[in-house]
């Protein structure tokens, strides 16, 4: 008698799924979680959209508070960091293990700026009364506190990503130190790399949204 | 049969018997595999769907005379609304993907595990400690949630119950379900075994890929929506609340981009289950193979635009109205789709009517009935006349716990051998399945009519000429739980009395069933090269089934 399994025909295969490395899967997987963060980020936009619709002079009026030449030198500081990564990467895949912790912690410092610099940001609005039921902020018109309410929640979701961020990059400088990731097992660093370059990418467009509207 | 190269390997024991690094409960928690993990889900979301239940049953209850029966009204507010979150947020969106799809899709596809593993057991973690953050946000802050499962503005904003907690623990579910949405999609795409092309993979895949898709999708809406109400009960910032110059409706739409899809994610696994037991239990092909798959991306692609009929008397435009009512009657025709091709699939079959079986006919009952009110609330005019009615409670129980529930029940009956490596007990099992049967449509068809004589859903008390339809519904909630707690104590009494499982009790065709029951650790010894369709039947051979 042949049996049921006609269609299967047993094959050898060496794949094993716990010891086996799919570098191919593991960066689809991670393009599939930044696409929910760029969802998660698109439901803010979507706010944003319709509020300036509702309020688009209010909307004006409130980006003025900002400064444009702050929010300019952190998109370039976000910019290099980015570079810095792709540059990390590569020096990784070269075996230059040295060269990429460098670029690495060059992305570090300018992470770190960046907060920084949101940090003054925030804080010298706060002075001003601008935050949330802040005395100032009472005063604008429903349009300005929309914006300042979406300004900081999507700014500080940001910032929380930046952090995030930083945090895979600093598990990859471990990994890289210890040459757990090498010039041939380098996903996860791409990975965290992809990651960064999305938080880098929301910034684009949390820039002009907010800090040159006119 | 296939018996001999598998099982009679000395090398391969079953998962349950496999010693990994971990002992006792430990190498369940910690665990990896893929089996293991779809079994810890099936224990928890059984846990969650009991304390639903009884929600369910005291609701009942209250509602079987006007006036006060058991409870205060501020305390029955508080158990509709745990009813409807515990329910959807812990059972039915987890639901098929977490249990079924976590133990068959690898299995399925032909590949030892997902393609993260670890990731896959994160998510149960999380999915757990939503769980308990909702369970704490019960006992402490200003009391039990008492908005509906929907948290809708401003009420969710100015109730002084604890809301920022139980929606912070719907975020941390949403999460858990993106990870294994990650984790499922990819292994689609990655493990596929040498020979299985995507329309080779059995039509429980397809589905789970489908509702993968959804899930991704869908669920960050849902959780931005839900940071955004805590960011305003907790800051202070003015999104939804109208007197800070929000706008409530954007909530309503934001929160329907993601419900909607979700009442597929609930249903497409469902259906795919269909698809699954249909051919065994016809012993044919299944009719329409690739539109009944293609439907499954349809329902999921057109699904997710269709979120505007929950509005119609919320406010907006007449143009949306129309555009949202058309998208609504659309998704009639995938699932028409799917529907024609099962009962196609059974035409001049030989059927033989197992439990599994049994149940998936009454799902075509019952999912008609919830299809056909369908209609009713999506055409705008007749909406209106509904809306906020317990007819609609009536069509969301019929469709929800019509698909997704009575599917789950067919799943559990059709894969009890392979997950537990014993038979069920038949005759009991049918019994059961009737006793819930008659039970469910006792319990939710009087909703439709006293729906449709404008009695409103939610309330807690109601006027005296709704009294017999509501004690029918009551007496037809004690029938319904009767039947499933027969169905349960026959599946406990079977895991230890049960007769020991073939690999292949019903002659099914797709890869479990070519594995011992219970399946070894790494599923397959050698992965298998795929030459053919999922559900092609040979017949000229000895069958012994």
């Amino acid at each position: 008698m042949s049996n049921d399994s006609t269609d299967v025909t047993i094959a050898k295969s060496e794949s094993h799924s716990h010891v086996h490395r799919d570098d191919a899967g593991s960066k689809m997987g991670m393009w599939l979680f930044l696409f929910t963060e760029v969802l998660l980020f698109g439901g803010m936009f979507l706010a944003y959209a319709t509020y300036r619709f509702m309020y688009p002079q209010d909307f004006v009026n409130a980006a003025l508070r900002l400064d444009p030449i702050l929010g300019a030198v952190n998109t370039v500081i976000l910019l290099t960091s980015s570079l810095s990564v792709v540059l990390s990467i590569t020096a990784l895949q070269k075996n230059k293990k040295n060269l990429s912790l460098v670029y690495l912690s060059i992305t570090m410092l300018l992470a770190l700026t960046f907060l920084v610099i949101k940090y003054f940001e925030w804080s010298h609005k706060f002075e001003l009364g601008i935050y949330p039921k802040g005395p100032a902020l009472e005063s604008f018109a429903q349009g300005g506190k929309l914006f300042f309410g979406l300004y900081y929640l999507m700014t500080g979701l940001h910032g929380l990503h930046v952090v995030i961020g930083m945090t895979f990059i600093g598990f990859m400088m471990y990994f890289i130190s210890k040459n757990k990731q090498t010039a041939h097992n380098h996903q996860r660093t791409e990975n965290a790399g992809l990651y960064w370059h999305l938080v880098d990418l929301i910034w684009i467009f949390l820039f002009p949204l907010f800090y040159l509207v006119h | 049969m296939a018996n001999g190269i598998l099982a009679t390997d000395p090398n391969r024991v079953s998962f349950y018997e496999y010693e990994g690094k971990h002992k006792g409960i430990l190498s369940w928690l910690l665990s990896t595999d893929h089996k293991r993990i779809g079994l810890l889900y099936l224990i928890s979301l059984l846990a969650f769907f009991a304390v639903g239940v009884t929600l369910g049953f005291l609701m009942r209850l209250e509602m079987i005379s006007p006036g006060p029966t058991i409870m205060a009204p501020n305390t029955y507010n508080s158990v509709f609304t745990l009813h409807g979150v515990i329910m959807v947020f812990l059972f039915i969106l987890p639901g098929l993907p977490a249990i079924f799809g976590n133990f068959f899709l690898p299995i399925q596809i032909g590949a030892r595990d997902v393609a993260f593993p670890r990731i896959n057991l994160l998510s149960w973690y999380l999915y757990l400690i939503g769980g308990v953050l909702a369970i704490v946000s019960l006992f402490t802050g200003g009391g039990i949630m008492d908005t509906g499962w929907t948290f809708y503005v401003p009420y969710s904003i100015r109730t002084t119950s604890n809301i920022s907690l139980s929606v912070f623990a719907a975020f941390v579910l949403g999460f858990s379900s993106i990870l294994t949405a990650v984790n499922f999609i990819t292994t689609a795409h990655r493990m596929r075994a040498p020979g299985m092309t995507f329309f080779r993979m059995p039509l429980f895949v397809w589905a789970l890929y489908s509702t993968a898709w959804i899930q991704l999708l869908a669920t960050p809406i849902l959780g931005i929506t839900l940071l955004l109400i805590i960011a305003e009960r907790m800051l202070g910032v003015g999104i939804f609340d109208p007197n800070l110059g929000g706008d409530p409706i954007l909530y309503q739409h934001m929160f329907w981009i993601y419900s909607h899809p979700a009442v597929y994610i609930m249903a497409i696994p469902a259906f795919g289950v269909v698809s699954e037991i249909i051919p065994t239990f016809s012993k044919k092909n299944i009719f329409g193979y690739t539109p009944v798959a293609i439907s499954s991306l349809a329902i999921a692609f057109v699904g997710y635009l269709v979120w505007g009929h929950h509005m119609f008397s919320s406010g907006i435009s007449d143009i949306s109205r129309l555009i949202f009512s058309l998208l609504t009657f659309l998704v009639a025709i995938p699932t028409g789709v799917k529907v024609f091709n099962w009962v196609a699939t059974m035409y001049k079959g030989s059927i033989t009517v197992k439990t599994p079986m049994l149940f998936v006919l009454f799902f075509i009952v019952i999912f008609s009935i919830g299809g056909l009110t369908g209609l009713v609330l999506g055409a705008i005019n007749t909406d209106i006349h509904v809306t906020d009615t317990y007819f609609v409670v009536g069509h969301f129980h019929y469709v929800m716990f019509g698909s997704m529930g009575i599917l789950l029940f067919a799943g559990l009956h059709y894969w009890f051998p392979k997950m537990f490596g014993r038979m069920y007990h038949e005759k009991m099992a049918q019994v059961s399945a009737w006793i819930f049967f008659v039970g469910f449509n006792l319990l939710y068809f009087p909703m439709f009519i006293m729906g449709y004589l404008g009695m409103p859903r939610r309330y807690y008390d109601y006027l005296p000429e709704f009294t017999t339809y509501h004690v029918i519904a009551t007496v037809g909630s004690w029938i319904m739980i009767t039947g499933m707690i027969i169905m349960f104590a026959n599946l406990i009494r079977s895991l230890y009395t049960g007769a020991k499982a073939t690999e292949n009790p019903w002659g099914g065709t797709t890869l479990e069933w070519k594995i011992p029951s219970p399946p070894p650790l790494e599923n397959f010894r050698e992965i298998p090269v795929i030459t053919e369709g999922p559900y092609e039947h040979h017949f000229n051979k000895e069958e012994n089934t």
